[in-house]
């Protein structure tokens, strides 16, 4: 054959071709157009205009634990303690030796009495939750895409989806997620998606009877996440890991992971 | 003549093209129902995960109304602990969520922590809250009764101001009490203003600025009782205040 008879077949293969492939492109991409409809149509709120984040001030915690226990009364977290969206370690830490940490039923009893403060040099609640990761591990690893960082930065899970294999609750440096012992699936907080999304606080922000915890969007000049940001040393937790988290501390010790 | 002949050829497809071509094409299909069964619908729409799961998070119920909806029905109350101490603590801190309450007020009651093991959740001694923090020892402070019985919750205001540092530092009271300076009063080296007592952050009360003050008692030729270690003021410690290096409220000597 010559040169120019194989392009011409090229060029009737390709001609052929160009009839299927639109059609197979606008199968595959449909959802795409949907999204970008229903974002046109939706303007009220534009998720991707938000950036939640949360502030947590150590020097202000006082152990009460009511952040802990709304929080499974919001979100029907059963009541056992093993099951945590969030909850408060107590440290203490000696002149001498190792820290000593804490967190009997997540603190939502309260803590034992420390019998003999002596020896200790410096102590101090810390309240944990999921730290919304800009980088989450726990994301990264689900097989079927049942944990997702919502438009607005928020790490939610899909109850319908997920499989229950546990991957994430390994996955997750912070210890944030369990299993749910009756829907068997992966469960942690949701930064109160329900509630924020209608303009309120999370649960944990609304009892906080001290504002040892802030909420409000990274970005947004007058809020108190930007005042918390401007005022303090912030850190996060186990910043080597590059997780990027968005719950940020203030005064948190180098002994807190 | 040639070409002619060549052209005549374009739609012969080689032999081998043909089953090839319709495994191709089988195969895609199969591809292409498998993904339209196996894909749930919403998913991949803003990532890789169903978009629908988005509304599901948002249909959970409310449980917790929020800080002023109590506002609406109990604006009194509201009022009377705005200008109190529990200013910052929610009504649903102590009544729990209360949203099926706002609901329908007459359906649903919300409870009252009436019990003496309410409170010390908040306002029980423990070295890890804030100094400053008012807390009580709950096996010390009158013991029998309720705290209501002598607190009202929405208006916790003190008969009278706390006699004792040891009300909110009961973590520094502590540590002095069994240290050198157990004899010392906190007024020893603290001024503070009577306001501080009662509504602290409004007057702090003063640290101190100067090494003099430690020179009281031990410097070499204070006038202070003759079993209270003296040193040089001039060459011990130099130019560090005495706190550098000496924690005041358990002073140690190594
Ligand atoms: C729509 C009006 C309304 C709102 C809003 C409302 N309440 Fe009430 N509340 C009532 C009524 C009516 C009663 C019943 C009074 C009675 O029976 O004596 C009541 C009674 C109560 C009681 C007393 C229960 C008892 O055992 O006597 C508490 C506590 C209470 N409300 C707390 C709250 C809290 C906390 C909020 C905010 C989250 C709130 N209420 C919001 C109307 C309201
Ligand atoms: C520090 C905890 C606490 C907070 C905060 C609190 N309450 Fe109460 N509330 C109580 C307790 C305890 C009682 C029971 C008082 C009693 O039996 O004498 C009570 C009783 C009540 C009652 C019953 C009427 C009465 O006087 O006995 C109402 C209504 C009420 N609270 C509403 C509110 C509202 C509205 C708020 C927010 C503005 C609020 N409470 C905040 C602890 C609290
Ligand atoms: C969720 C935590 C919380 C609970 C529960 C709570 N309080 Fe308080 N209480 C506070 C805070 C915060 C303050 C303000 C402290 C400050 O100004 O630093 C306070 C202040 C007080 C004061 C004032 C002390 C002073 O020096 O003026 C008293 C008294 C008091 N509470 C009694 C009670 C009683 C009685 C109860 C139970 C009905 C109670 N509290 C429940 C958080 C709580
Ligand atoms: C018999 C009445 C009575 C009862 C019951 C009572 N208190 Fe008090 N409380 C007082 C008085 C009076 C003060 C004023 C300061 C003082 O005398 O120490 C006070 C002070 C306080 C303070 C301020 C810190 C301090 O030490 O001054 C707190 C906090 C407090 N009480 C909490 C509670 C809690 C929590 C309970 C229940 C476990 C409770 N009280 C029960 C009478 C009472
Ligand atoms: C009603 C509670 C209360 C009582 C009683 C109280 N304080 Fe305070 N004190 C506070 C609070 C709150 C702070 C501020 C803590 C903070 O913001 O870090 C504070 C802070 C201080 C500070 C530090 C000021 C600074 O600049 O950081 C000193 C010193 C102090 N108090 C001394 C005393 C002394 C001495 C007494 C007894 C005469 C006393 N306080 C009684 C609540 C109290
Ligand atoms: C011997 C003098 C002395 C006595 C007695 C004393 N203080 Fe202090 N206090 C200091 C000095 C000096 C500082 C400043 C420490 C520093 O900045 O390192 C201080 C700091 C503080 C602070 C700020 C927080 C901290 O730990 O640095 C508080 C609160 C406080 N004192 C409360 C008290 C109370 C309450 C008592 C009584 C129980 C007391 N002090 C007795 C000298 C004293
Ligand atoms: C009102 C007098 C007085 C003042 C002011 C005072 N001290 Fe003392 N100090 C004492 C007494 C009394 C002792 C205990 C002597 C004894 O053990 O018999 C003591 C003991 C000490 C010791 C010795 C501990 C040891 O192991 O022997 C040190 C260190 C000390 N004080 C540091 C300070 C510092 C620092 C300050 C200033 C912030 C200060 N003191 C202010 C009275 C005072
Ligand atoms: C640079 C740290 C430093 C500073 C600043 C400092 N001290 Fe000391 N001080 C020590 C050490 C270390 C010892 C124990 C060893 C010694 O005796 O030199 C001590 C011992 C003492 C003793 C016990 C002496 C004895 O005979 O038992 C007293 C009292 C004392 N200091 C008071 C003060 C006073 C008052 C000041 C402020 C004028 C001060 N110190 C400043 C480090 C310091």
């Amino acid at each position: 054959m010559s040169e120019k008879n194989t392009k011409i077949l090229r060029r009737d293969f390709l001609k052929a071709a160009s009839r299927l492939i639109p059609g197979g492109l606008l199968f595959i991409m449909a959802p795409g157009t949907q999204a970008l409809l229903a974002a046109v149509e939706g303007k009220e709120y534009d998720p991707s205009e938000h950036n939640y984040a949360m502030g947590v001030d150590i020097h202000k915690c006082i152990g009460c634990g009511r952040c802990a226990d709304a929080c499974k009364k919001e979100n029907d977290v059963p009541r056992e303690p093993t099951f945590f969206r969030t909850w408060v370690e107590r440290y203490a830490i000696p002149s001498e030796g190792e820290a000593r940490v804490d967190s009997p039923n997540g603190g939502i009893d309260g803590f034992p009495e420390v019998k003999d403060d002596r020896d200790i040099m410096r102590s101090f609640f810390v309240p944990k939750l999921c730290n919304h990761c800009t980088n989450a591990p726990c994301v990264q690893v689900c097989p079927v895409g049942a944990t997702f960082t919502s438009p607005d930065g928020v790490v939610l899970v899909d109850r319908e989806y997920c499989v229950g294999c546990r991957y994430c609750i390994q996955a997750c440096p912070y210890g944030a997620r369990y299993l749910h012992p009756e829907e068997h699936v992966a469960d942690k907080c949701t930064f109160c998606y329900h509630r924020i999304r209608e303009g309120l606080l999370p649960a944990c922000v609304e009892v906080c009877p001290t504002k040892a915890r802030v909420f409000g969007e990274v970005g947004q000049r007058s809020s108190p996440m930007h005042r918390f940001l401007r005022l303090n040393d912030v850190t996060v937790l186990k910043s080597w890991l590059n997780t990027k988290p968005k719950v940020y501390y203030a005064g948190a010790d180098g002994e807190v992971r | 003549m040639q070409i002619k002949k060549r052209t005549n050829i374009k739609f012969n497809v080689p032999q081998q093209l043909i089953p090839l071509g319709i495994l191709f094409i089988l195969v895609i299909t199969a591809l292409i129902v498998a993904r339209y069964l196996l894909v749930p619908p919403t998913f991949g729409e803003l990532g890789h995960y169903r978009s629908q799961a988005i509304e599901d998070n948002l249909a959970h119920p409310m449980s917790y109304a929020g800080y002023y909806s109590c506002n609406e029905c109990h604006d009194d109350m509201m009022e009377l602990k705005n200008q109190s101490n529990h200013r910052g603590v929610a009504c649903e801190v102590c009544h729990g969520p209360a949203a099926k309450h706002i609901e329908d007020p007459s359906e649903y009651l919300p409870d009252a922590p009436r019990d003496r093991g309410f409170c010390p959740l908040c306002h029980g001694y423990d070295p890890a809250r804030p100094s400053g923090f008012p807390q009580i020892i709950p096996a010390l402070h009158n013991p029998g009764h309720a705290c209501i019985f002598c607190h009202d919750p929405h208006n916790p205001l003190l008969p009278h101001a706390p006699e004792e540092c040891s009300a909110c530092h009961r973590d520094i009271a502590n540590q002095k009490a069994v240290s050198h300076h157990a004899t010392l009063d906190c007024t020893e080296c603290h001024v503070v203003a009577a306001e501080h007592l009662t509504d602290p952050r409004s007057a702090l009360a003063q640290k101190p600025v100067e090494r003099a003050l430690c020179g009281k008692c031990h410097a070499d030729d204070a006038d202070a009782s003759k079993g209270i270690p003296r040193v040089e003021m001039a060459s011990h410690g130099q130019r560090y205040l005495c706190w550098d290096c000496h924690y005041p409220h358990s002073p140690e000597a190594y």
